[in-house]
């Protein structure tokens, strides 16, 4: 418990000195994971939204199957993205590999089965809700799925934001397609991984303290954001 | 309001992502495939800054077990490789994915157990003999079992010892499949001797109460050897670049460099460029 | 689609107009089964243009689903639905509107919702502004155009779903038990407002349970019991002068249990094994 305390200390005192090192890799953590969170919303929010609107045949194998999907292994996830981006890859033109864009698709591909996944949950029990009215006003496939979208929106955040958890927590993706290169690819959560494996436990820990302490302030800033929208019934 | 943050925060980072990839374009570096041993012992970051301070090259090194890093060369996903299994540098050479192989320095391997030292090795200098000793009394021994040069060296030592640890792992053999940090954490968790690179040892943070118990064999010889991946099988290295870092590792400067290394006023690792064969 | 005004014109007395017109929505022989049951019984009815019609019975009769079908979000297992003569399409469903018990309203504001359902009938512009802006004058609701739909009362949602109904000017207007769970106020405000674009030449089908609103709104009614038409007439002759045994007892105040009732006896018997 000593070492709990005394990383709780040890957080503080890094994040007030202002280290310039650990403020570089707090802004690649926050950049890779929420491009990547902003990405695969873009991609999920619409297939998830699809597949909970409309009939086609084999609905239920890809419903399934975006739900299996959110417990890919991150580590699994890292070796196939740096298959595809390996110099003797399929990708390897593009050049991606050890950079924080390989990062960024690697937690991408993570994420975008979250996003889609629950996206379809709350989308269909909101088309339960909808699609007679939706039926008699006569609204296309589009408009209905935007409407549902839009009148979802704070369900929808909380979508995002286990999204982001999930992305900002993981290790074994960013590490394998990033190469844990310092001051290139060096995230908090490698960061942390590394100083174990020098076995500077106290300092690991008050590193793992400080992504709390931002997982914390993101998830409390979108919670502001609903208690304002329940307010106003729109939740 | 809230829709504005949010489409202002969207845009920068998608700016961030699109020029991110450009931005990389600026040149002027190479990827080291290493090992967790010199990354883990700082040696890298102090030595790449005198480099680049030197050529303006930056050096990336990616830290992987041994066995990954050559892999990771082999598909051509690094321009150098400095690794520390001599054999497995010499085949990745004669597969023609290397263009040759140069010393570069040497440290040695000792064996770390706990204080109460329960298989009675400490202090002894035949790395065999206790080999011989901690298997015969069940004392647990944590291994990397990663494929890494350490375990490659550790499983040598098995070998000239007359010991199968296969037959036994699971039971005192413990194979933790990891770097050697890892293992060291693994093993002082469970009182195990573990066999490490004494840099490693030295910079390692979470001894506890554990101590050398034995080194100075002269089989504990840990060679470090460096490789420019052969632009002939991936023509993308970036052979010029690459060579200018070896040929700095194996000048004066470099090995100069090497031997300034110190943790704790301990010198950890040696220079040995053009004192052997390669 | 014609020239739609909330504004009071006066009108012929609509049985007048009704003689001369063909019918607008015809039902024949429309049969309709689920769950092993049949629901809708070879069912037919005329709606003619400019008329209000009355869809009245117990529960379970099959009112909802008739009024469903008719505007074709269910599709019957027999029969047809009749739109001005031609089986019904998609652009004969954008004549029609609908207005269920419970008000269904988007989670945006009064106004949102509005230019939501004018939006979709790709409106845009300055018509329909002045179509939001009639509805909510008409409504009462002007003074609430920026809430959120859903914090008002029920009242006020259903005028709310009403005028969003009637801004896509109809020609036909589908309403199931519009005023069933709503307070004496609300309901003539909702009642005054279903005249009055009656008078302007929207046709008027409405379900409902309770008689005083039949007399307020009805000029025809359609009886239906256990999926069948019982009987079918002014509202004046069918309410007040029966000639059927479902209205009859309906109008006495007893329960109707004829020999088309599905019955709780007669399921149990379909039990293997049970002792009858």
């Amino acid at each position: 418990m000593d070492s709990f305390w005394g990383a709780i200390g040890g957080a503080f005192g890094l994040v007030f000195a202002l280290d310039p090192d650990l403020m570089e890799i707090i802004g690649l953590s926050m950049r890779v994971t929420l491009t990547a969170v902003l990405f695969a919303c873009v991609i999920g929010l619409p297939l998830g939204a699809a597949v909970g609107t409309f009939r086609f045949p084999g609905r239920s194998v890809v419903a399934v199957s975006l739900n299996a999907l959110m417990g890919l292994p991150p580590v699994v996830v890292g070796l196939l993205v740096y298959l595809l981006l390996s110099a003797s890859g399929p990708l390897a033109p593009l050049r991606l590999l050890y950079t924080p864009t390989a990062m960024i698709i690697a937690q991408m591909v993570l994420v975008t089965p979250i996003v889609a996944a629950l996206t379809r949950q709350v989308i269909e029990d909101l088309n339960l809700e909808y699609s007679e009215q939706f039926a008699s006003m006569g609204v296309g496939p589009i408009d209905r799925m935007g409407a549902m979208l839009w009148d979802a929106r704070y369900s929808l955040l909380t979508v995002a934001l286990a999204g982001f958890g999930r992305a900002v927590a993981e290790v074994g993706a960013v590490i394998i397609v990033g190469g844990n290169i310092n001051h290139v690819t060096r995230v908090m959560t490698t960061t942390i991984a590394l100083e174990t494996s020098k076995g500077n436990l106290q300092l690991a820990l008050a590193l793992g303290v400080i992504l709390l302490m931002i997982a914390f302030a993101v998830n409390a800033g979108v919670m502001a954001l609903r208690a304002s929208a329940v307010r106003a019934a729109y939740a | 309001m809230i829709k504005r943050v949010f489409l202002a925060l969207a845009a920068t980072l998608i700016a961030g992502a699109l020029t991110g990839p450009a931005a990389a374009a600026d040149d002027r570096f190479i990827v080291v495939q290493s090992t967790t041993s010199t990354q883990n012992s700082g040696l890298f970051d102090d030595l790449l800054p005198k480099f680049q301070d030197k050529t303006g090259i930056e050096v990336r090194v990616v830290a992987v077990g041994t066995g990954q890093a050559i892999k990771n060369a082999a598909n051509g996903d690094g321009d150098v490789l400095f690794v520390h299994s001599k054999p497995s540098e010499e085949k990745f050479v004669a597969d023609g994915l290397g263009v040759s192989r140069a010393d570069v320095m040497y440290n040695d391997f000792v064996i770390v157990g706990p204080a109460d030292d329960p298989a009675g090795v400490a202090g002894s200098s035949d790395v065999v003999a206790a080999m011989q000793t901690i298997a015969g009394s069940g004392a647990p021994f944590a291994s990397r079992g990663d494929d890494s040069g350490t375990h490659k060296a550790e499983l040598r030592l098995w070998a000239a010892a007359g010991v199968d640890p296969d037959a036994a792992s699971g039971s005192w053999y413990r194979e933790t499949g990891s770097g050697m940090g890892a293992t060291l954490n693994t093993g002082t968790g469970m009182g195990a001797y573990v066999m490490t690179d004494r840099a490693t040892w030295i910079a390692f943070g979470n001894k506890g109460d554990y101590q050398i118990a034995v080194e100075g064999d002269a089989r504990m010889f840990n060679q470090y050897g460096v490789i420019l991946v052969n632009p002939d099988a991936h023509p993308h290295v970036k052979a010029d670049m690459g060579q200018e870092f070896v040929d700095w590792l194996l000048s004066k400067d470099g090995q100069q460099a090497i031997a300034d290394y110190k943790v704790d006023g301990q010198q950890l690792f040696f220079p040995n460029a053009n004192k052997g064969s390669s | 689609m014609r020239e739609f005004a909330f504004t009071p014109a006066p009108g012929l007395p609509s049985f007048d107009r009704n003689a001369a017109r063909d019918p607008l929505l015809e039902v024949r022989d429309l049969t309709y089964s689920a769950g092993g049951e049949q629901l809708l019984k070879a069912v037919n009815l005329t709606i003619r243009p400019g008329s209000r019609t009355l869809l009245m019975g117990p529960n379970g009769a099959g009112k909802s689903l008739l009024l469903r079908l008719m505007h074709g979000l269910l599709q019957p297992d027999d029969g047809a639905i009749l739109w001005q003569g031609a089986r019904l399409s998609p652009a004969a469903r954008s004549a029609q509107a609908m207005v269920f018990q419970r008000p269904v309203l988007l989670r945006r504001s009064v106004l949102a919702n509005l230019r939501f359902a004018l939006s979709v009938r790709g409106l845009r512009g300055r018509e329909r502004n002045d179509r939001i802006a009639s509805a909510l004058e008409a409504a009462g609701l002007a003074h609430l155009a920026g809430r959120p739909a859903r914090v008002l009362s029920g009242g006020e949602q259903q005028r709310l779903s009403l005028v969003r109904a009637l801004a896509c000017e109809p020609d036909l207007l589908f309403l199931d038990e519009p005023t069933a769970n709503l307070d004496p106020a609300s309901t003539a405000a909702i009642e005054k407002l279903v005249l009055e674009a009656n008078r302007q030449g929207v046709t008027i089908v409405l379900v409902t349970h309770d008689a005083g609103q039949a007399k307020r709104l009805g000029q025809h009614v359609v009886f239906l019991q256990d999926g069948e038409v019982a009987e079918a007439g002014p509202v004046g002759e069918v309410l007040n002068a029966p000639r059927s045994e479902p209205v009859r007892a309906w109008r006495e105040g007893r329960i109707y249990l004829g020999p088309n009732t599905r019955s709780m006896n007669r399921n149990t018997d379909d039990f293997p094994g049970r002792s009858q």
